[in-house]
């Protein structure tokens, strides 16, 4: 297997980056923090006040390792990226079979599959693992209900013609599957009622919603590696500026992601103090916290799990670059559906 | 006249290894770059630098473009010696430095002898012979273009040309031993697609 590289999250403010030799360095206030061989970065990912040399924004492109600069809030600024990669068919193709709506729902369809199937993972798994510790006999009864609607929606996929329709049963199963979400938290201060965006105003959604972004920018990555357009899906709709096809790739991991943040609280690797409410009613969480985030973060990338389709043991960092791969492979024509990524 | 794009001398050697690989090369872009490729790089790098030198009656030219526009095929020669002979015509003599040992494959010998093809249109003469020289072993091997390797080389050339205006990627034939050389096979996946996945994916749906 290809090696796992790393993604460094630099958030410490007025950080200062450049190149020294083969190394990157950053620097607050003159001072050198840190040191690392650039041959072992797969991205950088800025937050707030971060500043980079242009020597080594140049050496990062050339040596395909993206920069991504988001706000404090994890909101996408801007990104430094290096030359198209050379699959010039590979993405022709890939702009070919999203002009056909049969193609694209089958595509859209089989993407949905592993999200609905990994969302009804999550719920199988706690009521296996905490089943037996849950007194109320509603709340089971509940979870128990969530797990046969979602497979429900899951076999309803396939009859799916037409984009709107997929979107409808993602949507059904996306009620299903918050509205039992608050009894897999078992820490009473983290109170969930549903999933809520833009802003998210409660620490619950500002967790979710900052994974996604960090999930989303794997996937683009991923996506970028192998030489697909990120910005062209099948699922989400085209729009300028945004990376409908990374959005496409997370749905998959997107329970996986659910289940990282259920980790953090249920193992009290962060607090209800942690978060901090802004005046326009937005929940955010601080500083400090967010560093002991994204520790765990990287350490879960380390993480193994096995591969179905591949019979294949592999860290869950690759997974996203692995399934690229096989959109890719299918898209060239080296099998006859896209397969995603099933958690068993 | 041929309007075809040309195909690098370097990739017949890929397709000989395997007609994926080259097609993963040629049509998608794909390189990974391992220890096998920066090896090669690092002792190419010595041959690089156009250059010539006489000593005798022999002309050394070092990194020569080389091309011959009906078979589609162009590169550069690591070396090419160029032998006076007694009648004062020059003979061009091909050398190819390749790291490790002489190989079972005749990936090598077909490179060296399309080389000889690009000479032959170049000088309009015939190239007899050419060497190829081992990093390993640190000897010359000496090639004979003769017409089983002339006509291999050929027929490569043309498969190559099929994979190039078909744009299609043949499909992966895992055979173990080779795979596992090979450096693209973490973008290759030999193993992965041999079953349907259509089938597979319904298959997991339906099992609960
Ligand atoms: S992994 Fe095997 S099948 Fe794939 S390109 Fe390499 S040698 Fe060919």
């Amino acid at each position: 297997m290809r090696p796992l590289r790393n993604v460094i999250y630099i958030q410490t403010q007025n950080s200062w980056l450049h190149k020294d030799n083969d190394n990157l360095v950053l620097k607050v206030e003159k001072e050198t923090k840190a040191r690392v061989p650039i041959h072992k970065l797969q991205g950088l990912v800025c937050f707030g006040q971060v500043t980079i040399s242009p020597y080594l924004m140049a050496h990062c492109a050339e040596n395909g390792i993206t920069i991504t600069f988001l706000n404090m809030f994890g909101k996408y600024l801007a990104r430094v990226e290096g030359p198209v990669s050379g699959n010039v068919l590979l993405r022709r193709t890939q702009h070919l079979t999203g002009h056909s709506i049969e193609k694209s729902v089958a595509i859209a369809q089989t993407m949905l599959t592993g999200k609905l199937y990994n969302q009804r993972y999550v719920i199988r798994r706690y009521c296996r693992d905490y089943g037996e510790q849950i007194s109320d006999k509603n709340v089971l009864a509940q979870l128990q209900t969530a797990e046969k609607r979602l497979t429900r929606c899951l076999t309803q996929l396939s009859d799916c013609k037409g984009i709107d329709t997929l979107m409808g049963r993602e949507g059904e199963a996306a009620q299903v599957y918050f509205g039992v979400f608050k009894h897999l938290i078992r820490q009473p201060d983290f109170e969930f009622d549903t999933r809520r965006r833009r802003p998210p105003t409660d620490p619950v959604n500002a967790l979710l919603s900052f994974c996604y972004t960090l999930l989303t920018h794997d996937c683009r990555s991923a996506l970028e590696t192998t030489g697909l357009d990120p910005a062209s899906g099948f699922l989400h709709q085209l729009r300028s500026g945004r990376p409908s096809l990374a959005l496409d790739l997370a749905e998959e991991f997107r329970p996986m992601v659910d289940r990282f943040v259920l980790s953090l609280i249920n193992r009290k690797q962060l607090f209800i103090k942690d978060f901090e409410t802004l005046p326009n009613g937005s929940v955010t969480l601080k500083e400090e916290p967010r560093r002991t985030l994204l520790a765990a973060w990287q350490d879960r990338k380390q993480d193994t799990l096995l591969h179905p389709w591949f019979e294949e043991t592999v860290p869950i960092g690759l997974l996203p670059w692995l399934q690229a791969q096989v959109l890719a492979r299918f898209l060239r024509g080296d099998c006859d559906s896209y397969v995603p990524f099933l958690w068993k | 006249m041929q309007t075809f794009e040309p195909i690098f001398l370097s990739r017949l050697q890929h397709y000989l290894f395997c007609p994926r690989q080259f097609a993963l090369i040629e049509l998608e872009g794909v390189w990974a770059e391992n220890q096998w490729t920066a090896e090669g790089q690092v002792l190419h790098k010595k041959v690089n630098q156009p250059d010539q030198q006489k000593r005798g009656a022999i002309r050394t030219a070092w990194a020569l473009r080389l091309a011959n526009e009906e078979l589609g095929i162009e590169g550069i020669a690591d070396v090419v010696e160029y032998h006076k002979q007694e009648n004062g015509t020059e003979i061009p003599y091909p050398i190819e430095y390749k790291r490790g040992k002489p190989k079972t494959h005749r990936a090598d010998e077909v490179q060296l002898c399309a080389q000889a093809l690009c000479l032959e249109e170049m000088h309009g003469i015939t190239v007899p012979d050419g060497a190829l020289f081992y990093g390993e072993v640190r000897r010359r091997t000496a090639v004979v273009f003769d017409t089983e390797l002339r006509n291999l080389t050929q027929e490569t050339i043309a498969a190559c040309r099929m994979i190039v205006q078909t744009k299609l990627t043949p499909k992966a034939i895992y055979k173990s031993k080779k795979c596992s050389r090979c450096s693209l096979i973490d973008q290759c996946h030999p193993k992965g697609f041999h079953k349907s996945a259509a089938a597979w994916l319904a298959e997991q749906i339906k099992e609960d």
